[in-house]
């Protein structure tokens, strides 16, 4: 696994979150395996990966409220393996908000603060402060059934945060929201995060999301971290096939190595950054639409090649075209293209134009299976 | 570097998570109800099927005791007996209560709501009470005897009628459930592909109830085969099963041969119980949240037909208890006919008196107010805890055990254990606090069923959410879980007042003679040939349970109108 060389954390300072080795079996189905991980402090950090893929299960072990079966969580340097959720310092918020419906909102986020030697009157500051910080002052004496998502998902922060606990555990918060709802709360949560620079595990399948909200990624699946780095890095350098399909879009086409830094895929051969294959291995060639590139006459890129368009397809500011060429053989290419480029080089089916792609653009993975 | 090898060794090493209060609090509550369970069930169960391989010595004899019963034809006839009764009392009241759900359902006829309240009553009253209304109606001096055409209302026929106006309610619940959750879409889709109504019936309406169907039938049959009320009381020598642990224990004080039957009578309940069970998870899975409801459209000739129908049930019903009421308010049937409240007079007569009311109330007050508590709180242990799982494998199966257990299979186990000389509860036997926890037993399973359903309903991280926060358990439970649970609480104790009082079975080998109970004191003036003041004591029963009901509907209502500002969608 390769470690993030971007995270904005010095690698003297320890990690929040350490977490060893973690195996969670459910009868013979085993969802995680022996996963390692660390976080550190302050930091947002998301979970990403299809269902089914362990994530949830992972920030459940977290959590304390599905212990895993093998390996060590370590939280502020202090082993917490083994304790039940009450022993542990976390808020969390689910997707389904889990706000008591039977109380009002100042006794939802209330509720956490009681017991705790808290007096009345700092309880009742405390609230009002944490309803201006989630931006909803005047809502305290309504009932969850009488917000919308957006706000119940609010209310739901601010009681997981009520407690200030070192370590804020997001199950899918944004999942229930509509579209628009879930872009805006994006950009406020992170923001709340930022602010009081509380360390942050969110789980989503939204890629968008954790491409939008994280300090770093940990891209998730079939029980397996296949990436831990920034949004940049798992989106420019997958580590692997599958974070290369599984985020953003890529064409993939077979190819074999001719020599150091050359693949041929059909008949082309493409300069490429890719090290430690020897020549004649097979491989398989990733590159995403959006760095394939027209070439105009007097460019200076590498890698130009000849294609007819085949098909295109309007996608609002870009179109997606669909590129073939004799040397590809079945092969197809989809490379998106800006409207304004499309009115400047008239370019349309039927159409054959020139490309190139950059080298440093190119992946180069080990066959896929 | 050291984390290599660190890690290596936690990969190997199980975790074993640390409970805490919360958990250990939760499982001792959890324990508690599951040793309630072990003595009011388990150890009953046990001490009686041990009984029926003794011999009145107490020495083990093996099968003996099986080897006579089934010697005696006397006795093993009444197996034929019980299942001819169940069988055919299965077929007519699932068509029936297919018929009147169908009307409720897919018609468009007036007073739904009326008919759908008169399908309910006979839950109101004991079982005994059809059987005695049938006796005015076609007894030996009864009003309309020559509508049998020179047939004995004593014996299956009685049976039969009786069993049909005790089960309907049970039927009509389960199919009008089944009925009514047609996805709209289908008829539209068969329509669309010009089916007419009767293939439609046949291809669409008919397999969307199956489950239904085959639920209500063993319910039917569990209740008819177990029921003792309605043969005791019109049975004649017609011998069932039920009736006769009743003879071998109370006439005979054979016990051992009472366990006997016992044990031959859990067998058919336990069948239709396992059966039940499944097809009950198979109906589960047929519901498909985003089905359309259908709205069913009139058709005047169609809903005149089931007006009519629904209006003949109802007679059926509503006559029976107005025969019972008739016959407790005339002085002396068939002699004197003016009207009166001698037969009121339950001092007089043998049976406990006005006492036993009033120990009926007592007894399905408490039978509510405990029983919900229980039930309600041990639900939520078992759904709620964390971790435990054997325990609470174990518990699941303890509470559904009930349900396969007819009431005086569990009133004589009752006898075995809890009057056994060495046993240290020995003091509860023919206390009041017999007859309820034997009552809340007999009725666990449903009352459970119904708070899991209820607890199943709400948010499943409410008690992640508050152990995050690092509040106790009881705090979410009592500020959260039972007020937001109140509606299902309410029906729980609605379910075991109404039980408790109009049950017979378990109580009829319990009650002591401080003790007496409504419903068994309906069935000693019966059988004490007092059958007038037998009537009007189940219709004093009925009124109350009636007027309970009518509480909880306006509790419920009012309920729902304090709470619909947080319990709106």
């Amino acid at each position: 696994m390769e470690k993030s060389t971007a995270s904005k954390h010095a690698a003297s300072q320890p990690p929040y979150l350490r977490i060893i080795d973690l195996t969670k079996k459910f009868g013979p189905f085993t969802a995680l395996d022996r996963v390692s991980l660390e976080i550190f402090d302050g930091e947002f950090v998301c979970f990403l990966g299809p269902s089914g893929c362990g994530k949830t299960t992972l920030l459940r072990a977290i959590a304390g409220l599905d212990v895993q079966t093998y390996g060590r969580i370590e939280q502020s340097g202090e082993d917490v393996s083994a304790l039940p959720p009450t022993e542990r310092d976390f808020g969390i918020v689910f997707q389904s908000y889990a706000l008591f419906p039977n109380m009002t909102v100042s006794k939802n986020i209330a509720y956490g603060l009681e017991n705790r030697k808290n007096s009345k009157k700092e309880i009742k500051q405390r609230v009002a402060e944490l309803l201006e910080l989630v931006g909803l002052p005047d809502q305290a004496q309504k009932y969850p059934a009488q917000l919308s998502g957006g706000q119940q998902q609010r209310i739901a922060l601010a009681r997981a945060l009520a407690t200030s606990p070192g370590l804020l555990l997001l199950d899918e918060p944004l999942s229930a929201l509509d579209a628009k709802v879930r872009v805006h709360l994006r950009h406020e949560v992170r923001a709340l995060q930022e602010r009081l620079g509380v360390t942050t595990v969110m789980v989503t399948h939204d890629q968008e999301e954790a491409l939008t909200m994280a300090d770093r990624i940990v891209v998730m699946n079939d029980g397996v971290i296949e990436q831990v780095g920034t949004p940049l890095e798992v989106y420019r350098e997958p580590a692997t096939i599958f974070v290369a399909d599984f985020i953003g879009t890529m064409n993939f086409m077979p190819g074999v190595i001719d020599r150091a830094h050359t693949v041929t895929v059909g008949g082309q051969n493409l300069r490429c950054k890719a090290d430690g294959m020897s020549a004649g291995e097979k491989v398989t060639v990733a590159v995403r639409p959006e760095d394939i590139i027209v070439h105009e006459a007097g460019g200076d890129e590498e890698n130009v090649f000849e294609v007819t368009i085949s098909e295109v397809e309007f996608l609002g500011s870009f179109v997606r075209a669909d590129l073939v060429a004799d040397q590809f053989a079945e092969n197809r290419m989809r490379a998106d293209f800006s409207i304004n480029l499309i009115r400047r080089l008239n370019i349309e089916q039927g159409a054959n134009i020139s490309v190139a792609i950059p080298a440093e653009r190119i992946r180069v993975y080990p066959e896929m299976q | 570097m050291s984390v290599a090898a660190d890690s290596a060794v936690y990969a190997r090493q199980r975790v074993k998570p640390k409970a805490s209060r919360d958990d250990w609090q939760m499982r001792a509550f959890m324990l508690v109800i599951a040793l309630y369970l072990l003595l009011a069930l388990a150890f009953p169960l046990y001490a009686m099927l041990s009984k029926s391989f003794k011999n009145d010595d107490g020495v083990f004899i093996g099968l003996a005791n099986y080897a006579e019963y089934f010697g005696t034809p006397a006795l093993s006839y009444s197996i034929n007996n019980s299942i001819f009764i169940a069988v055919i009392t299965t077929f007519i009241t699932v068509l029936l209560a297919f018929t009147l759900a169908y009307a409720l359902t897919r018609s468009c006829m007036p007073f739904k709501g009326f008919f759908k309240s008169v399908a309910m009553v006979p839950i109101l009253v004991p079982s005994l009470l059809p059987g005695i209304a049938l006796v005015y109606l076609f007894g030996r001096q009864g009003m309309i005897p020559w509508l049998l055409f020179g047939h004995e209302i004593y014996g299956p026929i009685g049976i039969v009628i009786a069993e049909v106006f005790f089960t309907l309610p049970h039927a009509i619940i389960i199919i009008t459930t089944a009925l009514s959750i047609a996805d709209a879409r289908l008829y539209e889709s068969a329509v669309a592909l010009r089916a007419n109504k009767f293939r439609i019936f046949f291809t669409v309406t008919l397999p969307g109830v199956r489950y239904g169907l085959i639920s209500a039938g063993f319910v039917v049959f569990t209740l008819t085969i177990t029921d003792f009320g309605a043969p005791k009381v019109i049975g004649g020598d017609f011998n069932v099963l039920a009736t006769d642990i009743y003879k071998q224990v109370i006439g005979q004080q054979n016990f051992e041969m009472g366990a006997v039957v016992s044990v031959i009578l859990l067998i058919p309940a336990a069948v239709a119980f396992v059966v039940d069970r499944m097809v009950q998870k198979k109906q589960v899975a047929l519901l498909s949240a985003r089905a359309v409801t259908l709205q069913p459209d009139p058709h005047k000739r169609f809903d005149m037909i089931m007006l009519g129908y629904a209006i003949l049930v109802s007679v059926f019903i509503l006559g029976m208890l107005l025969v019972c009421q008739y016959a407790a308010l005339v002085k002396f049937y068939p002699y004197n006919l003016s009207l009166g409240l001698n037969n009121y007079q339950f001092d007089l007569m043998d049976g406990g008196g006005w006492d036993s009311y009033f120990n009926s109330i007592y007894m399905a007050s408490y039978t509510a107010i405990f029983g919900t508590i229980v039930v309600f709180t041990g639900a939520y242990m078992v759904e709620k805890g964390r971790g435990f799982d054997l325990g609470r494998g174990l518990f699941q199966l303890l509470a559904m055990m009930p349900m396969a257990v007819p009431g005086l299979v569990l009133g004589l186990a009752y006898i075995f254990f809890f009057n056994a000389p060495g046993n240290p509860l020995n003091f509860l036997y023919h206390s009041m606090a017999i007859l309820v926890i034997s009552t809340i037993t007999h009725f666990y399973t449903v009352s459970h069923l119904t708070a899991v359903t209820a607890l199943k309903q709400i948010d499943a991280e409410f008690e992640a959410v508050s152990a995050s926060l690092k509040q106790p358990f009881y705090k979410t439970f009592s500020r959260v879980t039972v007020p937001v649970c109140l509606p299902a609480i309410l029906d729980i104790s609605i379910y075991l007042f109404v039980n408790a009082m109009t049950t017979v079975s378990a109580v009829v080998f319990l009650y002591g003679p401080d003790t007496t109970l409504a419903s068994v004191a309906v069935l000693n003036m019966d059988d004490a040939g007092d059958i007038a003041p037998a009537a009007a004591m189940g219709m004093m029963i009925f009124y109350t349970a009636a007027s309970v009901r009518l509480l909880h509907y306006f509790l419920s209502a009012y309920l729902e109108k304090r709470t619909q500002k947080w319990r709106m969608r």
